[in-house]
């Protein structure tokens, strides 16, 4: 009997075009039983992604990115597992993304169309970069403002995936005073499923994580109660973080260049979010796995957590209070002096009366009642 | 309002509202009581017997003759939860940088087990305190809503704290936002409630040795 064939090469199947590429089976398998590490599946699952891949025609994906920096589409063009040329030439199809593409101007956007009209309900969105929601002019491609390209695009598509803090969250342009009244793809698109990948970039393993389980199982992976996927976003950077055990013995970096942040001691003194940070750097890190921020000496500042850059300054222990100075505090002291004082003055006018007001009693003036 | 937007509260006006109210209750009401004004004691004091004020704030600290074999509970139970609190407000790691970033001064923290050991002991001394409290009746008979209010706020904190620092039932960020408001309500109710002991015990304790001196019953 023929063995079960692992990778299906049938025409325009993504099997086919790794065969083309001269992607063995050996090497595929080892990216697929990699990918199943990553999102925490059983290792068994591997073989199943491996067929359900290879079988799978390669997954139409428009790319939009609005007001962002594009250190997004930086960090996934950094993706090592698979990496990106993989993601871009065997797994997916990029129909339309800015920065990647060739075509510019109407040949761009008539591709954008095309994809969308091609693979109705079933091409994946991809969005990086908040929404502007005050002046439709403070971003807009091809004369199209952000809000009505988000609202069009996202009709057709199966689902949305929100790259970076800015799409997931609304990130940097939504900090305060947030000029141009961004929001998150979330807030705009409520029928679609949307899975948010934060991160100021985001780690590219875990866009590509994310990518590899829909392709697989045609789903979107578990998500948190911020639509976060739970296989990247369950366990905070502390509870992760290889310096944890000098949190718990209470040694603590005091300066960023003392003798203790030599010896890896924790940055918590030094204004660390990881505490309260949910992301997976201190596991899959950065780099090839080379390290991450907390490794190469800086705290971690809680980029994929919303609103994080109104969380208080980034290098004031989690303990310290945001806003509260000794100043106000002094004059607070004041007002409460000045309150007593005025109480004070009170009780004592209270009992001059008291004392004015008595009456003495002579004995002569006490009279016995008769009964 | 997500748990990282309640945690920038919690450390932002809402500690800042009750920190003003802290600081301005607890200056208000030690003017209210040194304000207050003794009459002048023109009679002669029956013994001669300086510092008896200051002696006393020591000997009411601890227990007299024979009072620790007839309340050991009220007396241990007294000294773990003190002690314990103690500990955890000014040695913990993470206390101490906030005291540091409102003062500038800073000391050296214990190591979190530690400190964590001392908060266990301290929540178990309050419990039986609190038994011992509804089931002696003489206490029973003098407590007062204050009594199970005083009780009760400064629980929450020691409690919320632990569940944080151990990562139980509530997920950390909510937790550590959740102990700030229970510091925070306690920051609030302490100037105007019997929590003000914190402020005035060694005033009354002195104040009682000096008095009594005067009458002749020094310490």
């Amino acid at each position: 009997m023929k063995p079960k064939q692992m990778m299906d090469t049938s025409p325009g199947t993504v099997g086919e075009g790794l065969r083309q590429r001269g992607v063995t089976r050996r090497e595929f398998l080892k990216f697929c039983t990699a990918m199943t590490g990553m999102l925490a599946l059983p290792p068994s699952m591997a073989k199943v992604m491996a067929e359900a891949i290879s079988r799978a025609r390669r997954q139409s994906v428009i790319w939009l990115s609005f007001q962002e920096c594009t250190g997004c589409t930086e960090s996934i063009t950094r993706s090592h597992s698979p990496t990106l040329e993989t993601l871009i030439f065997d797994l997916i199809s990029l129909d339309y993304h800015h920065t990647l593409q060739a075509a510019s101007g109407a040949a761009a956007e008539h591709a954008r169309e095309q994809a969308m009209k091609d693979n109705d309900g079933k091409y994946l969105l991809i969005v990086d970069g908040s929404i502007p929601m005050g002046n439709a002019g403070y971003s807009c491609i091809a004369g199209i403002s952000n809000h009505d390209m988000l609202v069009e695009t996202a009709k057709g598509a199966a689902a949305i995936v929100a790259v970076g803090t800015c799409a997931a969250y609304g990130g940097i342009p939504k900090a305060n005073p947030n000029p141009t009244g961004a929001v998150s793809v979330a807030d705009i698109i409520k029928d679609k499923p949307i899975i948010n990948v934060p991160g100021c970039p985001p780690i590219p393993v875990v866009m590509t994580g994310v990518l590899t389980h829909f392709l697989t199982f045609g789903s979107i992976p578990e998500l948190d109660a911020l639509g976060r996927p739970k296989a990247f976003f369950g366990e905070t950077i502390h509870d992760r973080c290889y310096r944890r055990p000098f949190y718990d013995q209470g040694k603590f970096a005091e300066t960023f260049d003392d003798a203790a942040a030599r010896k890896g001691w924790c940055l918590f003194k030094l204004g660390c979010k990881g505490p309260v940070t949910y992301n997976a750097c201190a596991t899959t890190k950065w780099n090839e796995g080379t390290s991450f921020p907390i490794e190469s000496g800086h705290g971690c500042i809680g980029c994929s957590e919303p609103n994080f850059w109104d969380a208080g300054p980034l290098y004031k222990a989690l303990s310290m209070p945001i806003s509260v100075t000794p100043s106000k505090l002094g004059k607070a002291a004041a007002v409460g002096a000045a309150a007593g004082v005025a109480v004070t003055w009170y009780n004592r006018s209270t009992k001059a009366q008291a004392k004015a007001a008595h009456a003495k009693v002579t004995v002569q003036e006490l009279t016995r009642e008769e009964k | 309002m997500n748990h990282l937007d309640l945690l920038t509260f919690a450390r932002g006006s809402a500690l800042d509202l009750a920190l003003i109210i802290f600081v301005a209750g607890v200056v208000l009401r030690l003017f209210e009581i040194f304000g207050l004004s003794r009459k002048p004691d023109l009679a002669r004091p029956r013994t001669d017997s300086p510092g008896s004020g200051w002696r006393t704030m020591l000997t009411r600290s601890i227990p007299p003759q024979g009072m620790m074999k007839r309340e050991p509970v009220t007396y241990i139970g007294g000294y773990v939860f003190h002690l314990g609190l103690f500990l955890a407000i000014f040695f913990f790691a993470p206390h101490i940088e906030f005291f540091r970033s409102l003062t500038g001064l800073t000391w050296p923290a214990l190591p979190s087990a530690l400190v964590d050991a001392s908060v266990v002991a301290a929540i178990v001394a309050l419990f039986v305190l609190l038994a011992h409290r509804l089931s002696n009746p003489v206490k029973r008979l003098l407590s007062t809503f204050g009594d199970y209010l005083a009780w009760a706020v400064t629980f929450l904190p020691l409690l919320t704290g632990y569940m944080a620092y151990h990562h139980l039932f509530v997920e950390y960020t909510l937790m550590l936002a959740l102990h700030i408001f229970s510091v925070e309500l306690l920051l609030v109710l302490l100037p105007f409630t019997k929590l003000f002991h914190t402020f005035s015990v060694f005033v009354s304790r002195w104040y009682n040795g000096d008095f009594f001196g005067r009458k002749g019953v020094a310490s």
